[in-house]
């Protein structure tokens, strides 16, 4: 079955809210207007103001309004418009609802799953176009989900449900339309593991989310030249699978991580130091980042491609690691 | 706790690399036993490469351990060859008298680095350049080991140079080639003569030679020399080659891109001056060790180091730090009645200078008037990744300044 990004993501809500009487999403504009993102169109026709329930634009109360709901027995889906707007929520994404379970002596767990829009691509500026999951990888207490393909858009938010913890999923805004093929009988996905998208013994090219489909092309095009790269879609920033990291790196002694995220104190940062730390004498070349320009994501078109990781940089990056030289 | 002063360490003394191109070296003799002291600069070991036979120095003080190497065998650059234990390292730093150093603070109590110094680096085979650490990658390191293969004296294809497991595989697999056909009894001319060639074919394929040449009047400086020489015995008489590398030594001052080596794809300038001399060997082998410090020898002491180079050149007893060092090089055919040589550049060196047969010439002086002069004729072959034609030529002028004021050569 064919289906585009945001036709999973909807899929997926529509099953979660049939499936299970205790779920419901809300969030700024998820009902009436169908989500900004037209993710969740069609579901308060289908569900009514009960379980899909418009917000007033005040991240911090309704994210929080979510932690009760959860922590009373409810499986609510919290909707943040963008990740940057996440950041009006940190207090009670990063101080309640990943600490309340640790804080309790394991008495209060909270079954929470936010789902937000990031990264760029769409010219929506700097303050709605930034890459910022980097950043909650960072909290113990939480899980950081990032579907870059369509079977993972529709599969996780499932599997979300059905953990006890928070979970926070992050949709890549420049994949909302891109197609592809799920089998009929697609359900929930694993949140553990990461996944070899493509086999390839020369160099490894690690990323996740919104920079998967530009790393597959990229990978296409180096078999063009005779590199056979192995892509490694990381799905999940945390808990990072690190094994498929070190298996990947002891398979082709190179790696390229790929991360829309800005590259100073950056998820690839983070791999890349567990690759030193784990796999230092498997590797043949520096680790390589192709991450996006230092700036605030900018908004006219030719300079927000030139910030963001492209086709062509992740290609030289890993020609880089590969020619040979002298 | 504080250190105690009787802390040993043992150290590795390794076989050093003794130019560019060594790979491996055999212990010809050793100078030194079990229970022998040794001091920095000490002459330890006669050791044979490819090229020439030489002494090798020890860059450690202490005693002689062990001999880990027996003579006549053959062993890769960066063996271990002996193990030297020496005082923990505060307590051996040599003293230096001469030079009246204040009184060191008291150390901070730390641990002892006993484990940092049980694997030194190698001795410094060329002490006034500063050497970066060669890139070789983590996997390509571990699988030389495995091999046992010495990575760092390979040639890197990686980025920036690095030397990558593909180089380390190719190497060992060149390696063990040899060892499946016997190989013949070694012709050591033939040998050396295999690495002048691969050396020179790398700098005609390498280097971008610019080559400039300037017809100096060298008759104030011969006619200063025939005088200076006149009032000394034999033993003491300055040749006009020493002269020339006395001019050589002060005109780099005035072009210091001329005097240093090229490698990773950067020139490193060096600030002192080790000046390669070209000496042809008995049976047509050719030399060029260095004359360390050059620029700061008197033309006395560049005349005794020359004599003393040529001397052990021809007996093979040349230092390893002679054969290693060289920032600049100067090939004088003053004997072989040519005109002048378009020399081929040492690599990593970026410049060699020629100087042909001084002979007497018709000149023209400052009014226009016919003259009989000797004239010398000096080229330069420089590396245009680094110099250019307009400061080779201030070199060259600079050589003229200091043949025509030859009092100020001494």
């Amino acid at each position: 079955m064919k289906l585009s990004y945001r036709e999973a993501l909807r899929r997926g809500l529509r099953e979660a809210l049939a499936g299970d009487e205790r779920v419901f999403l809300m969030g700024e504009d998820v009902g009436a207007y169908g989500g900004c993102f037209a993710v969740s169109k069609g579901l308060l026709a289908e569900f009514g103001p009960a379980r899909v329930r418009d917000t007033p634009l005040s991240e911090s109360a309704f994210v929080g309004a979510g932690i009760g709901a959860a922590v009373n027995g409810l499986r609510p889906i919290v909707e943040l418009m963008t990740v940057n707007f996440s950041l009006l929520a940190l207090d009670q994404i990063v101080n309640t609802a990943a600490t309340l379970l640790h804080m309790s002596g394991g008495q209060i767990n909270v079954p929470l799953v936010i789902r937000m829009a990031t990264g760029g691509g769409r010219q929506l500026a700097a303050q709605h176009s930034h890459s910022l999951e980097g950043w909650y990888a960072h909290i113990p207490g939480i899980k950081v989900l990032t579907p870059g393909t369509v079977a993972d858009a529709y599969g996780m938010l499932a599997t979300a449900l059905r953990d006890p913890n928070p979970v926070l999923i992050f949709e890549a805004t420049a994949l909302l339309n891109l197609e592809g093929e799920i089998a009929d009988d697609a359900g929930a996905v694993s949140i553990h593991d990461a996944r070899v998208r493509r086999e390839g013994a020369d160099v490894a090219l690690i990323t996740y989310g919104s920079s998967l489909p530009k790393t597959l092309e990229a990978a296409s095009e180096l078999a063009q030249g005779g590199i056979e790269a192995l892509v490694l879609d990381l799905r999940t920033l945390r808990p990072l699978d690190e094994a498929a990291i070190v298996a990947a790196t002891k398979r082709t002694h190179r790696v390229v991580i790929v991360d829309e995220g800005w590259r100073s104190g950056s998820i690839s940062a983070e791999i890349s130091a567990r690759i030193t730390e784990r796999a230092f004498y498997e590797l043949d070349a520096p680790v390589a980042r192709v991450c996006s320009a230092e700036v605030p994501v900018p908004y006219a078109k030719q300079l927000e491609e030139a910030a963001l990781p492209s086709v062509a940089k992740i290609v030289a990056a890993a020609k880089g690691l590969v020619a040979r030289h002298g | 706790m504080v250190e105690s002063a009787s802390a040993e360490a043992t150290r590795e003394f390794l076989m050093p690399s003794l130019g560019a191109d060594m790979e491996e070296g055999t212990i010809l003799a050793w100078r030194i036993a079990p229970g022998s002291r040794v001091s920095r600069g000490d002459i330890v070991a006669e050791v044979e490469t490819e090229k020439a036979e030489m002494e090798v120095e020890i860059f450690d003080e202490g005693v002689v351990a062990r001999i880990l190497v027996e003579v006549g065998q053959k062993v890769a650059v960066g063996t271990p060859l002996a193990l030297i234990v020496s005082r923990s390292p505060a307590a051996s730093r040599p003293a230096t008298p001469q030079t009246a150093a204040p009184t060191p603070p008291t150390p901070e109590p730390r641990p002892r680095p006993a484990a940092v110094e049980a694997k030194p680096a190698p001795p410094p085979v060329a002490p006034a350049l500063t050497r970066e650490r060669k890139r070789v990658t983590p996997l390509a390191r571990r699988i030389a080991e495995e091999l046992g293969v010495n990575a760092e004296a390979l040639r890197g294809t990686g980025p920036s140079g690095a030397i990558t497991a593909d180089d380390v595989r190719a190497a060992a697999g060149a390696a063990q080639q040899p060892a499946l056909a016997p190989a013949p009894a070694p012709d050591r001319e033939a040998s050396r003569q295999r690495v002048i060639a691969a050396l020179m074919e790398r700098s005609k394929r390498e280097i971008p030679h610019y080559y400039l040449g300037a017809s100096l009047d060298f008759s104030p400086a011969l006619a200063w020399l025939e005088a200076r020489n006149r009032s000394r015995p034999v033993s003491e008489r300055v040749l006009p080659a020493a002269l020339l590398l006395r001019a050589v030594a002060l005109a780099v001052r005035a072009a210091p891109e001329i005097n240093g080596h090229y490698q990773d794809g950067a020139f490193h300038a060096s600030p002192a001056l080790h000046l390669g001399v070209a000496i042809a060997l008995r049976g047509g082998g050719l030399i060029a060790p260095a004359i360390l410090d050059a620029s700061e020898k008197s033309l006395d002491e560049l005349m005794r180091s020359l004599r003393d180079l040529g001397a052990r050149a021809r007996a093979g007893k040349l230092r390893a730090s002679e054969m290693s060092s060289s920032t600049l090089t100067v090939t004088n055919l003053g004997d072989n009645a040519v005109d002048f040589v378009q020399a081929v550049i040492y690599p990593p060196q970026v410049a060699i200078v020629g100087f042909g047969t001084p002979a007497l010439r018709p000149w023209l002086d400052r009014e226009g008037g016919l003259c009989a002069r000797t004239i010398v004729q000096a080229t330069l072959a420089a590396d245009h990744r680094v110099s250019n034609g307009h400061r080779g030529a201030v070199f060259l002028k600079a050589i003229e300044r200091a043949l025509l004021a030859p009092e100020r050569l001494a």
